[in-house]
């Protein structure tokens, strides 16, 4: 489903991303892991499409694609889903038309008719008792004046009403206490199916006590330095990122003398 | 309901679709004004000797008056000299007794605006006073209102037929020494509309003008008076549309609102004229004078105003709370996109006692638009318990376009309570790549946070008509992000 080759990206002409390799094939779940600063939620940003997120060399493959050829909103219509770590307010602007608003562009880009307002109402109430959200979160104004863990929540929430083909949930795992990130993790494990891959980027190794990724990949010093199985998520438990990172910068070291 | 939504989504769809020009026979004075076209206008729409006395007393004052410079608008000299200020569509036979006898030219241009003429929008619960340039050209439901003892129909044949009441109130609100443009409009006026809503009636419908501008050259002014007696009610919606056109087009009107004893008047405006291309060039010249007088006690005026269109816009719906416990409020919606630009705000003047006024204004500027808001509240010294809430909001798309607040207060009475609050803000690029990643476009993401900051004073728009402004809305912002 999706092909990342030697991925290099820069912020603000500072290079981040240092040439990555990943390939998430439909039904799997794969966790990104890493120390701050390694890339990882500018990984999330550039294959949502973000502006300001420059890539310099490499490409992405999303179902056979060039992705990065994509508008950010092409991108989500083709099915990509973002859960941004920190979900922006929108003043004014109702959840409930948000999301309604998104899923009819998703639908109209689909060719399929648009949802009336007693569809939708029913479809998006299903998925509030999923998140357990109060339905009174539907008539707030976007993310304005939520806690942490209602915009989690919320943002869950949208990835179950738009139903992506390829979900990145950055950070989703962040500030939450672990009543929320149960309910989070039970939203995201409704959602697994064959059909349907995840990309879950997260600090620590105990959203993954409740999401089990199929693959786990460190992310250090812009690349991919380490993957595995889900034991390899336990391994850095115990023993933290730096001996990953000491290992990263060796062969770094190599590439650099090899195009040299 | 449904032919009316097909007729909308017509009338706001891409670009400016208003830029056609209707060419019919026209009769018209000669360019310029002096006495002689004053006169001359004055006769030909056979008005009493009151009417022609009137306008000369104004003609005369504002030869003694210069432009007001005060606005924060720039704009060209206007050559006073070089405006026809007459101009009506010649009648065939002695002037239309049916629909089947206007002009079917006519009846096009207003099929491609979308107002609503033919009886069927009867459904749509609206009657129409369609201003086309001068005259009134047709009014629709006036046997209906009839039967309730409301008037409502055009300035020129409340002149003819109820000459009493416009003797009355004509220049009651705003006299004809008001102001540089009122004055003019005093002088010149060529037709409006008229409303009277008799002691204790509470009109059945909203009412509607459509006010268009046509003829090359043609300044309009139209005047308003409405009368709510005792105890009476009424909404009365005002939509504008003008033809594109190059050259800058001077528009001057003047509204009155009258409400007796316990009356109450809504007054809502959704301004769509022609704004100018993207490069500044041409746009209606938009310089009016709206005032509403809360004359005895326990009435209520409310204005709600959406202005999206005109190259400027000098405007200040006002009211003046005399009557006790009178009720004032005005909510606006002015958009500025490209060059235009907005001077726009209220005045609320507190009279009487424990009267009050809200006032709710949101201004949007994107390009290289200029938007201020202008607003003077004034608690005499007879107003005790007087109160007022004010609420300004800026809302700033892009970094070459400029958002203003000047507010005014004057407070002699030590009982009143007046607050202010003001806020602006910038549409956020990560708000929009919010969206975005959901799906939605730039654009209409643009249009759902602008929707957003506009809801309250959307709420305040009878419904096909908040519908409408809406999408004005996003229209009039395309081309404004990228």
């Amino acid at each position: 489903m999706l092909e990342i080759r030697n991925l290099h990206a820069t912020v603000d002409d500072k290079p981040i991303l240092r040439g990555v390799d990943l390939d998430v094939r439909a039904g799997e779940v794969h966790a990104i892991m890493g120390p701050n600063g390694s890339g990882k939620s500018t990984l999330a940003h550039v294959l949502a499409g973000r502006e300001g997120y420059v890539v310099t060399q490499g490409e992405i493959r999303y179902l056979g694609r060039d992705l990065l050829a994509l508008a950010p909103e092409d991108r989500a219509r083709e099915g990509i889903f973002l859960a941004f770590q920190y979900p922006v307010e929108i003043p004014g602007v109702a959840n409930i038309y948000l999301l309604k608003a998104a899923l009819n562009a998703l639908r109209r880009h689909r060719g399929e008719a648009e949802l009336d307002a007693v569809d939708f109402l029913s479809l998006v109430k299903a998925k509030l008792r999923l998140m357990e959200m109060d339905e009174a979160l539907l008539y707030r104004a976007v993310n304005e004046g939520f806690s942490g863990g209602e915009k989690k929540r919320n943002e869950v929430l949208q990835m179950a009403v738009l139903e992506p083909r390829l979900a990145i949930l950055d950070e989703t795992d962040s500030g939450l206490d672990i009543d929320a990130l149960k309910v989070v993790a039970k939203g995201v494990n409704a959602m697994r199916s064959a059909a349907r891959a995840m990309i879950l980027v997260t600090h620590y190794q105990r959203l993954l006590d409740h999401i089990r990724p199929d693959r786990v990949h460190v992310l250090a010093q812009g690349r991919i330095a380490l993957s595995g199985g889900p034991e390899l998520a336990q391994e850095l438990e115990s023993r933290g990122y730096g001996w990953v990172e000491a290992e990263a910068r060796q062969p770094q070291a190599g590439v650099a003398g090899g195009q040299a | 309901m449904g032919k009316r939504s097909v007729q909308l989504d017509e009338l706001i769809s891409q670009e400016y679709r208003h830029g056609f020009y209707t060419p019919l026979d026209v009769d018209a004075v000669p360019r310029g004004l002096s006495e002689d076209v004053i006169r001359l206008i004055s006769a030909k729409k056979q008005e009493p000797a009151f009417m022609l006395e009137w306008r000369l007393k104004a003609f005369r004052h504002w030869l003694t008056m210069t432009e007001p410079r005060w606005a924060t608008v720039r704009h060209p000299p206007i050559d006073y000299q070089d405006i026809v200020y007459y101009s009506a569509p010649r009648a065939k036979t002695d002037g239309p007794k049916s629909l089947d006898e206007v002009d079917p030219e006519l009846l096009r241009t207003y099929e491609k605006l979308g107002v609503p003429l033919a009886e069927r929008e009867l459904l749509a619960g609206v009657a129409v006073d369609a201003v086309f340039d001068s005259v009134s050209v047709a009014t629709t439901f006036k046997e209906k209102l009839g039967a309730m003892g409301i008037i409502f129909c055009s300035f020129s044949e409340a002149v003819q037929n109820h000459p009493d009441l416009v003797q009355e109130y004509l220049g009651s609100v705003v006299p004809y020494t008001d102001n540089f443009f009122a004055t003019l409009n005093s002088a010149v006026f060529s037709d409006g509309s008229f409303c009277y809503i008799p002691p204790g009636v509470r009109c059945p419908m909203e009412l509607s003008t459509y006010f268009r501008i046509n003829a090359k050259n043609t300044g309009q002014f139209e005047r308003t008076l409405i009368i709510a007696d005792r105890g009476a009610y009424v909404s009365y919606l005002e939509g504008c549309t003008a033809p594109m056109r190059d050259e800058n087009q001077l528009h001057a009107a003047v509204v009155e609102l009258i409400a007796r004893e316990g009356a109450e008047i809504k007054y809502s405006t959704v301004q769509n004229w022609y704004p100018g291309d993207k490069d500044g060039k041409g746009g209606i010249y938009n310089f009016v004078t709206k005032r509403g007088d809360c004359r005895e006690a326990n009435s209520k005026i409310s204005w709600t105003q959406v202005e999206t269109g005109s190259a400027i816009t000098w405007k200040y719906p006002s009211v003046i709370l005399r009557g006790d416990n009178s009720v004032g409020e005005f909510h606006s919606v002015a958009l500025t996109n490209h060059w235009q630009q907005a001077d726009t705000g209220t005045k609320m003047i507190h009279v009487g006692r424990n009267t009050r006024s809200t006032i709710l204004s949101k201004g949007i500027s994107a390009g290289h638009g200029s938007n201020a808001y202008r607003g003077l509240v004034k608690v005499a010294k007879s107003a005790a318990g007087a109160r007022n809430y004010t609420q300004c909001d800026s809302l700033l798309l892009g970094d070459r376009c400029a958002a203003h607040t000047f507010p005014y207060i004057e407070v002699k009475n030590p009982t009143a309570r007046v607050e202010h609050e003001a806020s602006t803000s910038r549409i956020g690029e990560d708000q929009l790549f919010y969206c975005q990643s959901r799906g939605i476009s730039a654009e209409d993401a643009v249009s759902l946070i602008v929707s957003g900051f506009c809801k309250e004073v959307f709420r305040q728009l009878p419904m096909e008509f908040a519908v409408e402004a809406q999408k004005l809305l996003g229209v009039s912002l395309e081309g404004s992000i990228g």
